[in-house]
Formats: C-alpha cells, structure tokens, sequence
C-alpha cells in the first residue's frame, strides 16, 4: 500500500496517467536543489495537484564539493488525490553527483527512474562519494532501478554558450537543465518558472538568458533527442480539490500569518524577539518586514535576553512572543518560569530538532515534549500546543494568542525542522470571518490588585505600564493571592499554586473535545499522534481501513492541557499505539494522565516517518 | 464634568510604598532610595509613567519599595526585559536597579548590549563588591585578595571597572557617583535622566554586613577630599583638602598624573580640564585607583546619540509610510494564487 501508484496505462499524448508521484531532486548544496524543487512544487500547484514536500538541507551552508554530508535534496509527493505525506519511495530521482545518488538511490523504487549527470561523475567526485567503482559502468544499479544517464553539464554548457559566462557560472544552470527535463516528463508548462527566474535575474540579461535557455534545453531534450528506452512520460491530473483561492504555505509562512492574525484579532501590537537557531530563524525573517501589521521584531544578543525582551513587551501591554529550538528554549526555560510566576502572556514557538544538544540541527525530530510540558523548575505549568502540517500553523497561531491572552499565561507551540521547511497547498481563509480575540486591559481602580483573578478562567488582570490609580509592582517572588504582595506564608503559596496549575487545567473547558480524525469512536485500535506525524498517519490509517481494519487516527493539537474527553475517548479503544519522532514522550503524558497501556512506534533517524512503517506496526498490533 | 484639577505637586512620600524596606540596618541601599526618591521629587516624573526593573540581589528589591510601575524579575536579565519594556513603550521612563553580580556577573550580556545598543534607560548599578544576598561570595567587582566563603584563601581572579565596561561597551553616558554622596548623588541621577539613551550610573554601595568600609579608603570624611576628584564639564580636574591637587596629562599625552598645584612650578592652567565628549579621558578616569590616584566621582562621559528605541520606532513608521495600511488578507495572497473552481 504505497503511497503513490499507477492508475491508468492510456494517458494523454501517450503519456502513462498517474493518481501521484514522487520525485527528488539531489546534488550539491551549491547545486541549487532547494529552488529546483519550490520551482516544481509551485509548477504542480499550478497545474492542480495536491502536494506536499520535504526539504533536506546538509547544516554546513557551503559544505565541500562532492562530498555526501554535503548533499541538498528537496522531495515532493504530487497527486490526482489528496496527498498527505511527502511520499515513502521515490518514482524518480534526479541525482546531480556521485555523492547524491549514493545517499538517495536506496529510497528510490525498484523499478523507479534515476536520472544522473554523467558529467559530474569523474574520478575525483566518485571517490568524494565512497565509490570504488562506478556505479553507472559496472551494472550495479540496473538491476534496481531504470538509470537514466545524460551529460547534463556538457548539455548545458552547450545550451548556454551565446550568454557568454564563464564555465564557473555556466554550469550554474544546470539545475534548470534538469528541472527542465523533469517538466517534460510530467508534461509541464515551464511559464511560471520562467518568470520567477525574470523576477530573480532582473538586470542581470545573461544570468536570466542562461538559466530559460538550460531549462528550454532540458525540455526540448525530452521532446526531440532519442530518449532512452528507460525513460517515460506521465501526466498526473489536477486532484479533486475544494473550489477557492489557493497559495502554498510553508510551516514558517502559515505560523507567521497565523500570529499576525492573532494580534491582529486582539488588537494587540506584536513584539516578537528572536535569536537565530537552525530551524527556527525562518520565523524571524517572515516577520520582520510586516512592520506595517504593528510587528516589531527584535534580534536579541542570545536566548535569554530574546525571551526575556517579549515578557518585558508583554508587560507593557503588547504581545511578546519569541522562537527557538530545543537549546535556546532550554536556555529560556528559567523566564519562562518568570512569565509563569507573574502570569504574563508569552507565546514561544519552538521549531524542534534533533537532539540532544546540537544534534542534528537541520533534521526533525519531535523530541522536546517533555521540555515543553515538564520542564521548569518548580510547578510552572503552561499550555502546549502542536501544529500537525504546514498550514495548520495558520490556526495554531491564532489560537496560542487567543489562550495566552485570555489565561494571561505562557503558550509553547510545538512545530518541527519538517513542518517550517515543508510546503503544502493551502486554501486561503476568509480573514473577515475569523473569530476575535477579545483582549481588555484593566483600567479600573475599583478593588484592584495585580493578582485578583477572573472567577471564570483564573486569569488575573492586565495592565499596562502608564495606566494612572493602578500602579503596583509584580516579580518572580512568591504573591498574596488576597493582595498581590509579597508572601512567603505556607498556605499561601499552596494556594497561589493551585490557582497557577488549575488555571491552565481550566482551559480543557475552553477548546473543543477530541474528536477521532479517520475512524470511529472506540474499536480495536487507536493511533494517536501528534504534530508532523500527521500526515504518515492519516494515511496509513486510511489505507488501513480501506483494507478493512479496525483502526482509527487520533490527532493532538492540545497538548497540555490535554482535550477534556481524552482518557474516556481512549479506553474505548483495545489498544493504543503511539507514533513519535522519539523515544516515547507523549506516550508517557498519556500512560501517566489516564492510565492506558498505549505502545509506542518511535523513530529519530531525523526523517519522518515512512507510511509503511506506521502500517507495518497497525499489523502488528492488530495481529496480522 | 471636565474640570481639570491642578496636578498636585508631588513630594517624596508620594514615591514611598507601603512596603516595609527590608535590607539590613545600615545598608547603603537606604541612602539610594532617598537619593533617587529626591531625584523623582525634583523632577516630578509621573508615577504611573515610571518603571523600575530589577534582576535579583539586595539592590533588586528596589522596585517594591518604590511608589511606580516596578517589575522584579531573574537574576542578570532585568537588562533584557526593560529592553523590552522600552522597545514596545517607549514612552515610559524605564530605570534598571542592579547588583555588581546582577550586572556584571551573570546579566553582564545584557549590560553591554544594552548598553552598545543604547537602549534609552537609566541603568543603576549598585557596586558593593561583593554578593550580599546568597551570604558574602566575592564578586566580579572584588579585588584581588578578597577573603570570602568560597575564596576562603582570598581571590586570585582580576576584577572588573564598571565604568571602563561601560566605556568599552560603547556607553554614551557614565557616571559615578556613592551612597554617601547624598548631594552628588541625586544631581549625577538628574543628569542620567536628562540624558536620551542608556546612561550608566555606578553607584559604590556600602554592604555593612559582608563588605564593610570597602571604599572607605576614599570615602570617610577624612580622606574624600583628597581621595576623590569631582569631575565637571569644562571645569579643571582639581581635588585635595586645599584644592591644590590636580590633574595633569602625562608629557606623553597618553595618561595622567597628579600634581599639587604650585609645586615644582606646576601653573593651575596646566590641570586638564574635564571634557564630557572625550570618551579617552573618561577611560582615564575611570580606571584612576587610590592610593596613587583620586577615585573620579561625576559625569565621565555625555555624548548623545540617537537612542535604539527611537530608531526601531522611526524605522517602523517609514515602513509604515511606504507599505500602506496593513491588509491580512493581502498578506496571505503575496505570491502566486491560484483558483480552483
């Protein structure tokens, strides 16, 4: 039950129709892979698709040339059908270099296309690779897969001649020459590529010229040269989507709109402070330029001081929010403590990585769970919520500003390197039809003091600085819950404990119960998960069912507090099975909350997981 | 009704809370809260548009017992925080209390970025050379030999000059002053507030408890006017009982010596005289220690610049000016749409 398959041998213009497709785009960092692939992403939106995508970056910016810890791929899975993940196996892979088709080749497909540049397999570079011998002489390869072999250099330093570059600067464009190909094979138009490159070379006639003419050449090489019997051509059609207006998102642009929304909805300037971290600085700069949307955002000189900036801004009334990774929310973790004590809203998203320390910057994990919910010193609860897709983050976003304001509390929002990276196509919202966030400052002198709380939801009052008759002082010691002054008093600080820690349990009333995503309400298995598993998930679940199993998927978005019917919802289920980018983090939080004897499926190679995989354990758990 | 009252005219016990002050009998950081308690009288700052904030230490409780916005926070971060406060008000009057440890121990950080980036607050550091509240460690600021708990052979580590930190940070206002100093003190304070940017102010702290007397030395009556000089702009650097001691700079131009006036044919015109825009002098005078040297009390160092607040603000509105009014749903139509039907 792959995630992609032929549906239909009579295509158009000879072309083999396909329900969806997976392609890869491998080489260099200094390949351009990553553009090559938005380029082909933005083509099959264009053309209809459903799609998702799955950017894999090396953390060296410019790591050395032909070596593997220096390879750039960018995945996209395309369909005539919902797509949900960013594909298992590869249908092709287009492999720039030894080092990308040593590192790729084992995900392709038996029977999938690689097409390489045999022009960049020389001596030296099958030796940066590992190679002894190479691989497209010695016959290693064909029994696997369908290779391709085309001198793309040579090819595009022909189609490129009259622009008169440099060699150097020539073979710049052979990331075009390929994506051109590619469209050929997939019967694409090549017009909004086109003019993204006019946008990207303007002034620059030679630079632009070369990179059309590579990606015209690299078309026209599959419309006329005498392709090799390995080679086909597909068409995959426009999927069944819902009428609208449409855009793709990335994880990062959807998070950002989702925050500005928010604020927006309050009223409420946003005072985002940051410090960079891999990958969590995407964040920063999609807000710095939104001056105009009252976003001020600040670069502070580390972690501490970033989160330390926005509760400052947050007590004079704007909306503090900050971003990290796993380490820099380590490094907060003691002001966010603060937030807690002086009930302050603060929004922090942390874009998680795989760790521990440095780990492996630029590859996802979900393994900072327990951070988020667990770790502060002291009983310092806070609300977690995680976003499951790249456009999820829109309404993550909003509802992070909507529980921070209301229970005047910190929100950490969980998101992976996947999802900031990932792109998806996204249905615009009508942004006059999202429900305000109703945010008042006091202003009353009436009875105040700075820890009166709201009977409802236990928030205490906001105030900004400035607001005569209300002066007061707030800080990190221990408070009267009757006057807001300093106490030590045991009772006291048993009290003002429990108000903290019901508080944020309170919020269970406000979001809606958990519903049961793909399935039914009790039966003999639950898969609940969590974050950017989602799409894995949701369709190995799918397929599952469609084949008759009793199997039904259960995704998280609250966290902490978890959805008030959870527990129930989960002991109506035989089993529970817990997939997880880690070692078994919210399978703990579950066990320990209700009890469940749920399993778990965990993984942290830094990829996500495979739909396979989620089914292979749904089978084994079913006793198939 | 719309008639306006008259502000009342505030007096010192406006700016008194009702908080009991709780540092040691004795304490030094009394006398400051008078200091800067007088300071707000004189210049009667709105209350409400005030805000103090502090890290954590003896000097951090400040803000509790000070009748304005106050806001107590993590130990070395309070920097931070009013960064915060003042990059999203700037309208507030925003006043930084911290410890030599709270400043220039674990928040050093975000002294000198705070600082560098001239971010519009006064910024109190109260020296007293020594950790107070987690009972008498020594502290950045002590000198070598301190004996102390956990130094109980003396400390071998260098000691950090505040006021050559600042400088080096890229401060546009340093000043010293001390509790003592309850004259100085407050017109040292005025000027910090007048001054637009982050102004530093060192205030050397008596701990009666775990560092008494450490800057008696040129602090007791007896010794002052010889142990200390009081810088003034455009004014000669002269000090001593008699006011016959002065400063001169070397015949190198490089430092300065202290001459006695009249002595050795030494004419007053050959004193230096006190230039607030010269960031070279101000190094000089702040790292003057006794006993051969006068310990600088004053002004060091004024030479405004355009405060971080005001340019990220300014910045913001040109943008403003330039993008036009913000639109969410143009925001998410930036880029290539399509439609499906």
């Amino acid at each position: 039950m792959a995630d992609s398959a032929a549906v239909d041998e009579r295509g158009a213009g000879g072309r083999r129709e396909l329900d969806s497709a997976v392609v890869r785009f491998a080489g260099d960092s200094g390949d351009g892979m990553q553009l090559t692939g938005s380029q082909f992403t933005l083509t099959a939106a264009l053309a209809g698709n459903d799609l998702a995508t799955f950017p894999d970056f090396p953390a060296e910016i410019r790591a050395p040339v032909g070596t593997t810890f220096g390879v750039s791929a960018f995945q996209i899975n395309f369909g005539a059908r919902t797509i949900k993940t960013s594909g298992d196996l590869l249908d092709v892979l287009v492999a720039m270099n030894p080092a990308a088709l040593i590192t790729n080749v084992a995900d392709l497909k038996p029977g999938g296309i690689c097409i390489v540049d045999t022009g960049a397999f020389n001596e030296r570079n099958l030796v940066k690779a590992g190679y002894k011998a190479n691989p497209l002489e010695d016959g290693s390869l064909t029994e696997k897969v369908r290779l391709v072999k085309i001198d793309m250099s040579r090819l595009t330093l022909e189609a490129v001649k009259p622009f008169g570059l440099s060699q150097k600067e020539a073979l710049r464009s052979k990331n075009m020459w390929a994506l051109g190909l590619v469209y050929w094979m997939y019967g694409r138009d090549r017009q909004a590529t086109v003019k993204w490159l006019e946008g990207r070379f303007k002034g620059k006639d030679d630079i632009l010229g070369a990179n059309v003419a590579a990606l015209n050449a690299g078309h026209a090489f599959g419309e006329t040269a005498e392709m090799p019997a390995e080679m086909s051509t597909f068409t995959v059609p426009a999927a069944p989507i819902a009428p609208g207006l449409y855009r793709t998102v990335t994880g990062t642009d959807a998070m950002a709109f989702g925050l500005v929304a928010g604020t927006r909805l309050a009223g409420l300037r946003m005072c985002f402070c940051s410090y960079p971290i891999t990958p969590a600085s995407s964040l920063l700069h999609a807000l710095a330029p939104l001056k105009e949307y009252d976003v001020l955002t600040f670069q502070a000189e580390d972690e501490i001081a970033a989160v330390a900036a926005a509760i400052g801004a947050s007590y004079t009334g704007s909306l503090g929010i900050t971003s990290s990774s796993g380490p820099g929310v380590a490094l907060k973790g003691e002001a966010i403590g603060l937030a807690v004590a002086v009930e302050l809203p603060l929004i922090i998203v942390n874009a998680q990585r795989a760790g521990p320390s440095t780990g492996m910057p630029t590859k996802t994990e979900q393994s900072d769970l327990y951070q988020a919910v667990y770790g502060r010193n002291g009983d310092a609860p806070v609300c977690v919520l995680a976003v499951s897709s790249p456009s999820d983050g829109f309404d993550v976003g909003m509802e992070a500003v909507r529980i921070a304001t209301k229970y005047m509390t910190p929100v950490i929002v969980l998101t992976d390197g996947y999802l900031v990276n990932a792109a998806e196509p996204w249905r615009l919202p009508d942004v006059t039809k999202l429900a305000p966030i109703d945010v008042r400052f006091r202003t009353e002198a009436e009875g105040f003091h700075p820890f009166l709380r709201d009977q409802a939801t236990l928030a205490r009052p906001w105030v900004k600085p400035g607001t005569p008759d209300l002066i007061h002082r707030i800080g990190g010691l221990e408070k009267s819950y009757d006057t807001g002054h300093i106490s030590y008093m045991p009772a006291n600080h048993q009290r003002m404990t429990d108000a903290r820690v019901n508080k944020i349990l309170g919020i269970a009333n406000d979001i809606p119960e958990q519903a049961v995503d793909n399935g039914s309400e009790g039966g003999r298995l639950a898969v609940v998960g969590w974050g950017s598993t989602y799409g894995p998930i949701s369709r190995a679940v799918d397929n599952m069912r469609r084949a008759g199993k009793d199997v039904s998927h259960i995704h998280l978005r609250h966290i902490w507090p978890l959805p008030r019917n959870l527990g129930a919802l989960l002991g109506s289920y035989d089993k529970v099975l817990v997939p997880e980018m880690n070692k078994g983090q919210l399978l703990t939080l579950l066990r320990a909350e209700y009890l469940v004897a749920a399993e778990g499926l965990n993984k942290v190679n830094g990829k996500p997981f495979l739909i396979i995989e989620i089914e292979a354990a749904i089978a084994r758990l079913l006793g198939e | 009704m719309n008639v306006q009252t008259p502000p009342q005219k505030l007096q010192a016990k406006d700016y008194v809370t009702d908080q009991e002050v709780r540092w040691c009998p004795g304490c030094g950081d009394y006398a400051i809260l008078k200091a800067v308690q007088r300071t707000l009288v004189e210049l009667q700052v709105p209350r409400e548009k005030t805000v103090f904030v502090s890290g954590i230490g003896c000097a951090a409780r400040f803000p509790y017992y000070m009748e304005t916005y106050g806001f107590h926070t993590i130990h070395g971060r309070a920097s931070a925080i009013a960064t915060g406060v003042k990059l999203a008000n700037p309208e507030l009057d925003v006043w930084v209390v911290g410890g030599d440890g709270d400043t220039l121990s674990i928040g050093g950080n975000h002294t000198l970025h705070l600082l560098r980036r001239n971010v519009d607050v006064q910024l109190l550091l109260f020296n007293n050379e020594i950790y107070g509240l987690t009972k008498g460690q020594y502290s950045p600021t002590s000198r070598p030999g301190t004996r102390s708990p956990s130094t109980p052979y003396g400390s071998v580590d260098n000691p950090i000059n505040a006021a050559q930190f600042a400088l080096g940070a890229g401060a546009r206002f340093v000043a010293r002053s001390s509790d003592i100093l309850q004259k100085h003190l407050p017109e040292v304070l005025k000027r910090a507030h007048a001054h637009r940017g982050a102004s530093l102010v060192e205030i050397l702290q008596n701990c009666i408890v775990y560092n008494d007397g450490a800057f008696s030395h040129f602090t007791d009556k007896g010794v002052q006017a010889d142990m200390q000089v009081h810088v003034e702009h455009g004014q000669p650097l002269i000090f001593g009982n008699n006011s016959d001691k002065g400063l001169r700079f070397t015949a190198d131009g490089l430092g300065l010596e202290v001459v006695k006036i009249g002595e050795g044919g030494v004419a007053k015109e050959e004193i230096a005289v006190h230039d607030e825009k010269n960031r070279t002098l101000a190094f000089l005078l702040a790292q003057m220690q006794p006993p051969s040297f006068p310990v600088a009390m004053g002004v060091l160092y004024n030479d405004p610049a355009a405060p971080y607040d005001a340019l990220v603000w300014a910045q913001a509105e040109t943008a403003k000016k330039k993008n036009g009014e913000p639109d969410l749903a143009k925001l998410l139509r930036r880029g290539h749409t399509w439609t499906v039907a």
